[in-house]
């Protein structure tokens, strides 16, 4: 039985031991702990039978929890591209006092728990927070509305784009732009029409993997967001809320449809970094 | 004899410094000066209000009415018990991945097969699922009315909505991890060496212990940090399996949003903030291994 399931990896030749151990043991934990569980999502969501299926998820207030975390994914994430790619190009092309910090802190959205970031935020662009209050004045309400969601959101993604940039704009053949030069071009031509091209594999990935992130993000949104439904409730504040009402068959439909949709993004990001490793010779 | 020209030429370029570069301040492969300070600022700022701000508020927050309400909330009995289980649940899913890490970047780096990129992604998948469906497939599982959910609580074994299910939604998403720090680089480091281990009469864990653990060593300890990180700090995942019982299956952040939904906010803060040492540790380790062991940290082009 095994031999049909495991069929796919037979090694080339080698003389190091202990394939057959560490793969059986790689493919029985992943499909243990994460296999088997994800493709229950699927096997309860094909027990609703088609038409159930589509009730749950044609569902109004599914559609706007839909709609509101892609919708609030995609605008963050092509904010992440644009200061992404301008940190990026900061870190590595210019030199300047506290280089070093601001580089580490990149990695801050990484190490800090969700669920601080998202109080954090909410402090800061509460009506009475440091920034709320000057901001509310003026009309412009962040917290508890889906302005607030694209800022956690942002947060979250910025490592993305700025980590994939980095290495692809720190290895950037300077004589090309030396040709560009001394051909007569100016330096915004230069960026624009040499360096830039270059650089849209990386943000095209970085701006994938931000907005993949953003799409399923729940402990740094929930706080700030307000979660009103039709308004600023995010799909996966929708499976918890269906989960709660035991209502197990509306969390499931919910979760299949953002599952699909984050498969198919990985596959887009699997193909962009390959794109990546093509032109440049590695990925992000 | 008429003088060179060229070397009057070359006589009357004045002795000493050359002339002050102009140039540093423009040349053609770089931006007017004040472009340049422009982007910097613009970066500085954007990096100040998005990162540097938010972790101030915390600890602002947290000691709004001083030292003694801060204290006060931490050495609380529940805030105690979460911190306690928080630890504990760190203690067995970031083991229970490096093992992992180890065993299947072995598998992957060292040999060639097909469908190797496909395994990789496989792995890499958790990345792709929101937390909130990682404590889903849990409950679909393991829940009363899951798949067998309802055999293992008729015998006796209560898995979500207690402990377990909090170290298996843990280990759901810290599962990458390690695996995907080893194995570009153990696939860059060959087997060359392992070979001569091999071919010198080293049986093959002894091979692994002595040759290629110490070559991953570093990039191992990175790693664990970040797996450790989002250990301790993962909500979403862990809330859906919790069950949210005070005192016994609650986690720190999760403990945080309680006192927050309860309008405790200096208590809420006050655990945030240890949550965000939490952070800043991790990331002042992350960057001395960066600074440090850059190298050997991870294959070229990695950041």
């Amino acid at each position: 039985m095994t031999h049909a399931i495991f069929a796919l990896p037979r090694p080339a030749p080698s003389v190091l031991p202990g394939f057959g151990l560490t793969m059986g043991l790689t493919l029985t934990w992943l499909s243990l702990i994460i296999l088997i569980p994800l493709a229950g999502v699927f096997i309860t969501s094909a027990g609703l039978g088609w038409t159930e299926f589509w009730r749950l998820a044609s569902d109004a207030r599914t559609v706007a929890a839909l709609k509101l975390s892609f919708g609030t994914a995609l605008i963050a994430a092509g904010l992440n591209v644009a200061f992404g790619l301008l940190v990026a190009w900061v870190l590595v092309r210019y030199s300047f006092p506290g280089k070093r910090l601001l580089d580490a802190a990149i990695d801050l959205p990484f190490a800090l728990p969700t669920a601080v970031a998202g109080l954090a935020f909410t402090a800061l662009y509460a009506p009475n927070g440091w920034l709320g209050s000057f901001l509310v004045p003026l009309g412009l309400k962040v917290a508890f509305t889906p302005l607030g969601i694209v800022v956690a959101l942002v947060f979250i993604g910025l490592p993305f784009v700025v980590r994939t940039v980095q290495p692809v704009l720190a290895d950037f053949d300077k004589e090309l732009e030396e040709a560009s030069a001394t051909l007569g071009a100016t330096r915004f031509q230069t960026i624009r029409r040499i360096v830039l091209p270059t650089l849209m594999p990386p943000l095209l990935t970085g701006f994938a993997l931000a907005f993949a992130r953003g799409v399923g993000e729940y402990g740094s949104v929930i706080f700030i967001a307000g979660n009103i439904p039709y308004v600023s409730e995010i799909a996966p504040l929708l499976i918890v809320i269906r989960l709660e009402e035991f209502n197990y068959a509306g969390a499931t439909a919910v979760a299949a449809v953002m599952l699909v949709i984050s498969f198919a993004l990985l596959f887009v990001i699997n193909l962009l970094q390959a794109w990546n490793r093509r032109r440049i010779g590695f990925a992000g | 004899m008429t003088p060179d020209p060229l070397a009057i030429e070359i006589a009357r370029i004045p002795a000493g410094n050359p002339p002050p570069p102009r140039a540093r301040f423009r040349t053609p492969l770089s931006e007017v000066l004040w472009v340049r300070f422009g982007l910097i600022a613009i970066a500085v700022a954007f990096l100040a209000l998005m990162l540097a701000l938010p972790l101030a508020a915390v600890f602002a927050e947290a000691f709004r009415r001083g030292v003694e309400p801060f204290l006060a909330a931490l050495v609380e009995p529940d805030a105690l018990s979460a911190v306690r289980l928080t630890l504990f649940v760190a203690a067995i899913s970031v083991p229970a991945n490096l093992l992992f890490g180890l065993v299947a970047s072995w598998a992957i780096a060292k040999f060639q097969f097909r469908g190797k990129s496909f395994l990789i992604t496989l792995i890499d998948l958790p990345f792709s699922v929101s937390p909130v469906i990682s404590g889903l497939v849990y409950i679909l599982l393991f829940g009363s009315y899951g798949f067998i959910g309802p055999w293992l609580i008729a015998n006796g074994y209560q898995i979500v909505f207690a402990v377990p299910g909090i170290v298996l939604a843990t280990i759901f998403v810290t599962f990458p991890f390690v695996a995907r720090q080893l194995i570009p680089l153990m696939e860059q480091q060959g087997t060359a060496e392992e070979e001569a281990a091999l071919s010198l009469g080293a049986g093959g864990l002894r091979t692994f212990w002595s040759v290629t653990l110490p070559n991953v060593k570093w990039a191992l300890l990175y790693g664990v940090l970040l797996c450790n990180a989002r250990a301790m700090g993962e909500f979403g995942a862990v809330s859906v399996v919790s069950g949210h019982i005070r005192g016994k299956t609650n986690t720190m952040p999760l403990h945080v949003e309680i006192l927050y939904n309860e309008y405790n906010f200096v208590a809420a803060f006050a655990v945030a903030t240890l949550l965000a040492l939490l952070a800043l540790v991790t990331l002042v380790l992350k960057s001395a291994l960066e600074w440090r062991y850059g190298g050997e940290l991870a294959a070229s082009g990695r950041h």
